[in-house]
C-alpha cells in the first residue's frame, strides 16, 4: 500500500518554557510508493523517529495529512491503520515466550476479524518461518541473541500482516557482523512479503546498501529523497554531501574565477558556466587521482592499506576537515615519494556547493 | 584451597556469630523450652518433657481468640492493603498534575508513629461520656444507629483493627508499586498500543506479570508482618487485649511472658513455636503459588 504524507508537520511546546516550539517534522510532503522499502536517515535528534511515530499514529501530527493508499488516515488509531511497529530495543515481552509474543496482536482482534487459537497458532507458525525462528517458539527473549530477538520483533509485528511495516533503528542493537547480515535479512523478508517498509537509521551505510528509496532528513526538514545511489552521485546540498559516504566528502573552501575551481592557488577542475565567486567544494574520496602532475598538492601524513584499497591521508590548508582522506586502488602501483602528494580529479565526484545556502551549484 | 577457605570463613565470622547468638540460639532455645514443661526461667528448672505445652496452648481460649483475631486480620488486610495500593499506584502513574503531593501525602502515615496513627484513629472512633466520635457523627447524620467501634461489639472492633491496620500499611506498599510501574518501559505499552490492545488486557497481561515480583514481595513481607501484628492493636485497645477480645498472636505470646497472668515461659514458647509453623507454612505456599504467576 502507498503511503502519502501532505504538508505533514509535529510541533512539540518548548520544555523550557520560553522560545518557539520544537518543529520536529517540518512539512513532510512525499508519496512512498507501493511495496517498497524506504530508508528515513538522517543525524540524531532530527525527527525521523518522530515522522514514524507520526505514519505509525502514536502521535498525532499537528498539521498535515496522512493517507494509506486512498483513505485518510490521519485521525485513525494505530490499530485501525494496520500497521506493524518494530521497536529499536524490540520491545518483546519479557515473561512470553517466542510463540505468546508473536501471537500477542491476533488475540487482540475483535469482531469479524477474530480468530481461532489453532489459527493463530498456524499464522504464528508461518511468520516464524519466514524470519527463519520456527525452531525457538518455546524460548524466552532473555534466552535468545539480539538477532533472533530482531527476527521474533519483525514476526511480532507482520503476523497481522500490515499494510506498512515500519523499523525504528532496526539494526542499531546488533553487532557489526549480525548486522551486516540481518540488513540482507530484512530485504529478503521485504521482498517475500511485498509489504511497503519505512525503516528509521542513522546509518548511512544500512540505508544505501538496502533501501529501494532514502529520505534524508536534517532538522525536521526533508533534504532529499532519491534511490541510493542518485542521492550519493548527485546531492542536492553539501548536508547530504557531507551525509553519505564512508569514508565522508573531503569539503575544502575554494573559488571559482574563469569558470574554474581554484583551491589554494592552484585551478584544479574546470567548472563550465559557474559565476565567479567564493565556493565550498567537495571532493569524495574516490575522486582523487594519484597524478605527478596533478593540480592539487597536498601534504603527505600516511597511508592506510585496507586490503581492498588504499586510503592516502594527507592535509591541505584549504580543507575544513583536518585531514583530507582519498581512496586508491590497492592494485596499482603507488608513486608517492616525499611529503607532497599531487592529485588530478575525477569528474563526477566533484561539487560545490554555495557558500551561503549551501545549495549544490551544478556544472 | 584449604587456606582459601579459612580466609573465607574469617570474613563471615562476624556475621555468623551475631546471626548465632541472636538469632539461631534463641530460635533452639524457645524451641527447646516449648517441650518443657514448668518451666521456670529464675530457677531454670522445669517438670518433665513431652507435648502438654502444645495442648495447653491449642486448648486456651484466649489463644484460640487470638488465632481467629490474626487469621482474620491477615486475610483481610493484606489482599484488600495490595490491591488498594495497586489502584491508587495505578492512579498515581496515570496523573501528571499534583503527583508529587499526592505521593507525598499517601506517604505520610509512613514516617507517622504507630501510636500517634493509634490517637488519630480514636478521635476518628472512640465515642465517650460527652462526646461522639467523627464515623458515629457521620452515621447519624445518614440516619444510623451509631456503633461503639472501641468497646463495643466484635465486628466493630475488628473493622476498625483492619481498617487501621491497611492504613498504616499502605504507605509502603504504594511507594513500591509506583516504582514497580514507572519501571515498566514504555515501549512494552507503545507496542501494546500498536496492536490495538485494550486498556484491561494491557493491564493484565503486560503490566501485571512485569510488576509481579514486586506484588509477591509485598504479598509475602504483608503476610509475614500481618501475622506479627501487636502494636496496633495496642495502640487502638489498649494493653488489656484478652479482655477486650482484640488479641493477636504475638500479644497472646507477650502476655504469656510478661503480661498480668504471664510468667509461663513454656506457653509462650510453644505459642511461639505455632506462629513460626504458620508462617512458615503460608509463605511456603505462597513460594509454590508464585513459581507459577511470578515473572523475573
Amino acid at each position: 500500500m502507498k503511503v502519502v504524507l501532505k504538508n505533514l508537520t509535529k510541533k512539540f511546546p518548548n520544555r523550557n518554557k520560553k522560545g518557539a516550539d520544537v518543529i520536529a517534522v517540518n512539512n513532510f510532503d512525499f508519496e512512498i510508493p507501493d511495496g517498497k522499502l524506504i530508508g528515513l536517515l538522517g543525524p540524531s535528534g532530527c525527527g525521523k523517529s518522530t515522522a514514524l511515530n507520526l505514519i505509525c499514529g502514536l502521535l498525532k501530527p499537528t498539521e498535515g495529512k496522512i493517507y494509506f493508499g486512498d483513505s485518510d488516515v490521519t485521525d485513525l488509531p494505530p490499530e485501525k491503520r494496520g500497521v506493524g511497529l518494530v521497536f529499536q530495543n524490540y520491545a518483546l515481552y519479557p515473561h512470553l515466550n517466542v510463540r505468546q509474543n508473536i501471537t500477542f496482536p491476533l488475540e487482540n482482534l475483535k469482531g469479524k476479524n477474530k480468530m481461532k487459537k489453532e489459527e493463530r497458532l498456524k499464522k504464528a507458525m508461518e511468520v516464524a518461518k519466514l524470519v527463519q525462528i520456527d525452531e525457538l517458539m518455546d524460548r524466552k527473549p532473555s534466552e535468545l541473541s539480539g538477532g533472533q530477538q530482531q527476527r521474533v520483533a519483525i514476526a511480532r509485528a507482520l503476523v497481522k500482516m500490515p499494510n506498512v511495516l515500519l523499523l525504528d533503528e532496526p539494526l542499531s542493537n546488533l553487532d557489526a557482523r549480525l548486522r551486516l547480515q540481518t540488513r540482507e535479512e530484512i530485504k529478503r523478508i521485504q521482498n517475500e512479503t511485498g509489504i511497503t517498509t519505512i525503516f528509521v537509521t542513522h546509518d548511512q551505510d544500512e540505508a544505501m546498501s538496502i533501501s529501494d528509496l532514502i529520505i534524508v532528513m536534517k532538522d525536521g526538514v526533508i533534504q532529499q529523497i532519491g534511490a541510493p545511489q542518485g542521492v550519493y552521485d548527485e546531492p542536492e546540498n553539501l548536508f547530504v554531501a557531507k551525509f553519505l559516504g564512508t569514508p565522508p566528502i573531503n569539503v575544502f573552501d575554494a573559488r571559482v574565477e574563469n569558470e574554474k575551481l581554484i583551491i589554494g592557488d592552484a585551478a584544479v577542475f574546470d567548472v563550465p558556466g559557474v559565476a565567479d565567486g567564493e565556493v565550498v567544494a567537495g571532493i569524495r574520496p574516490e575522486g582523487f587521482i594519484i597524478d605527478k602532475n596533478g593540480p592539487l598538492s597536498c601534504s603527505l601524513k600516511g597511508i592506510e592499506v585496507m586490503g581492498r584499497d588504499i586510503s592516502i591521508i594527507s592535509s591541505h590548508n584549504a580543507s575544513q576537515n583536518p585531514t583530507v582522506r582519498s581512496i586508491v586502488m590497492s592494485d596499482k602501483e603507488l608513486d608517492i615519494s616525499g611529503t607532497a602528494v599531487r592529485f588530478s580529479l575525477r569528474k563526477g565526484k566533484v561539487f560545490i556547493f554555495d557558500k551561503e545556502t549551501e545549495q549544490r551549484i551544478k556544472f | 584451597m584449604e587456606k582459601n577457605n579459612l580466609k573465607a570463613w574469617l570474613y563471615l565470622l562476624p556475621a555468623i556469630v551475631f546471626i548465632g547468638v541472636f538469632m539461631v540460639y534463641p530460635l533452639v532455645d524457645v524451641f527447646i523450652y516449648s517441650f518443657e514443661e514448668g518451666f521456670n526461667s529464675a530457677s531454670q528448672t522445669y517438670f518433665g518433657v513431652g507435648g502438654h505445652n502444645y495442648s495447653y496452648v491449642l486448648r486456651d481460649t484466649y489463644f484460640i481468640q487470638a488465632l481467629k483475631n490474626t487469621l482474620i486480620l491477615v486475610f483481610i488486610t493484606v489482599p484488600v492493603s495490595t490491591v488498594l495500593a495497586l489502584l491508587i499506584s495505578l492512579g498515581l502513574s496515570s496523573i501528571k498534575k499534583l503527583r508529587e503531593l499526592f505521593q507525598t501525602i499517601y506517604f505520610l502515615p509512613y514516617v507517622t508513629n504507630t501510636l500517634a496513627v493509634g490517637l488519630v484513629f480514636m478521635i476518628l472512633f472512640k465515642s465517650g461520656e460527652a462526646s461522639e466520635s467523627l464515623v458515629n457523627m457521620l452515621l447519624k447524620l445518614f440516619g444510623m444507629t451509631p456503633v461503639d467501634f472501641i468497646t463495643g461489639p466484635y465486628y466493630a472492633k475488628m473493622l476498625v483493627l483492619c481498617i487501621y491496620t491497611v492504613w498504616v500499611v499502605l504507605p509502603f506498599k504504594i511507594l513500591i508499586l509506583t516504582s514497580a510501574l514507572a519501571s515498566v518501559k514504555e515501549d512494552y505499552y507503545s507496542a501494546a498500543k500498536v496492536d490495538g490492545t485494550s486498556k484491561f488486557r494491557i493491564f493484565r497481561k503486560i503490566t501485571l506479570p512485569m510488576i509481579s515480583p514486586m506484588l509477591f514481595y509485598l504479598v509475602i513481607t504483608g503476610f509475614i508482618g500481618a501475622f506479627k501484628a501487636y502494636s496496633d492493636a495496642v495502640a487502638l485497645f489498649g494493653t488489656e487485649l484478652n479482655a477486650a477480645e482484640m488479641n493477636t498472636l504475638v500479644g497472646y505470646i507477650y502476655d504469656m511472658l510478661y503480661g498480668d497472668g504471664g510468667g509461663f515461659p513454656s506457653y509462650a514458647s510453644a505459642a511461639a513455636i505455632i506462629l513460626f509453623a504458620i508462617i512458615l507454612t503460608i509463605t511456603c505456599i505462597n513460594l509454590i503459588i508464585s513459581k507459577k504467576h511470578v515473572h523475573y
